[in-house]
């Protein structure tokens, strides 16, 4: 078991090799990817911002009540920090069971649990040049109002 | 009165234009600290949404404020 704040591209092979596990009937993995669009904006880029001392104390707190809570055989997650380009990886959760539904249900509570409590915050860039911090009051959402307006215009031009 | 480091990240790092400051305060609790921190540089977030930790811990706003401790005031966390 263990949390991991990752400054460099995650190394999935490497990440899955290492949760090889004769006695894992299953083993469920989630990955977050850096999408093109949030809030209806056109999204060209990320950068996340982590304390990493108490994002990986949080984390590894939420694995350990992932390993009492379900029957799982080990929890592991990686969370990148730093520039992210478009379809990069943002998070990594895997888990190994002996039946496959602990594995299942396990990873949706892990990665529901970061996302909620963490110490991580991501910044969107935008293709309009616009850039804003996800969730803050006048932040993206604010800026997603303010722009609504010039959104038919912006894609007709680039029809 | 008591001696605080406050430490600002992200959005309130940006609104605050420091990661960091020294504040004299007479608040009791995180939470009144907060309120104080955030109306001199004005964050919009409202408290529920936010975190805070005292020298390295995660803790609820009621826990009391220490002469000499460093507070973290966390935005809306956005992770995943």
């Amino acid at each position: 078991m263990h949390c991991r704040i990752d400054h460099e591209p995650l190394d999935t092979h490497a990440l899955r090799h290492a949760m090889i596990d004769r006695r894992a009937g299953g083993f469920v993995v989630f990955e977050g990817w850096v999408r093109d669009y949030n809030e209806g904006r056109e999204v060209v880029a990320l950068h996340y911002e982590v304390h990493d001392r108490l994002a990986v104390k949080e984390g590894e707190r939420v694995l350990t009540e992932a390993l009492a809570r379900y029957d799982i055989l080990d929890a592991v997650c990686h969370h990148r920090s730093g520039d992210l380009a478009l379809t990069d990886i943002a998070v990594w959760v895997g888990v190994t069971s002996r039946h496959r539904a602990a594995a299942f249900d396990a990873c949706r509570y892990i990665i529901d649990e970061i996302k909620a409590r963490l110490p991580i915050w991501k910044k969107e860039f935008y293709r309009d040049g616009d850039s804003g911090w996800v969730n803050c009051v006048g932040c993206a959402q604010g800026h997603a109002h303010a722009h609504h307006a010039h959104a038919p215009r912006e894609g007709q031009s680039r029809g | 009165m008591k001696r605080i480091t406050t430490e600002y990240f992200a959005v309130f790092r940006e609104q605050a234009g420091i990661m960091e400051e020294r504040v004299d305060s007479h608040a009791g609790t995180v939470g009144e600290l907060f309120v104080e921190c955030a109306g001199r540089h004005g964050f919009a977030d409202p408290r529920e949404r936010c975190k805070v930790a005292v020298n390295d811990e995660l803790v609820s706003w009621e826990t009391p404020v220490h002469d000499g401790d460093r507070v973290l005031f966390f935005p809306p966390v956005a992770g995943g």
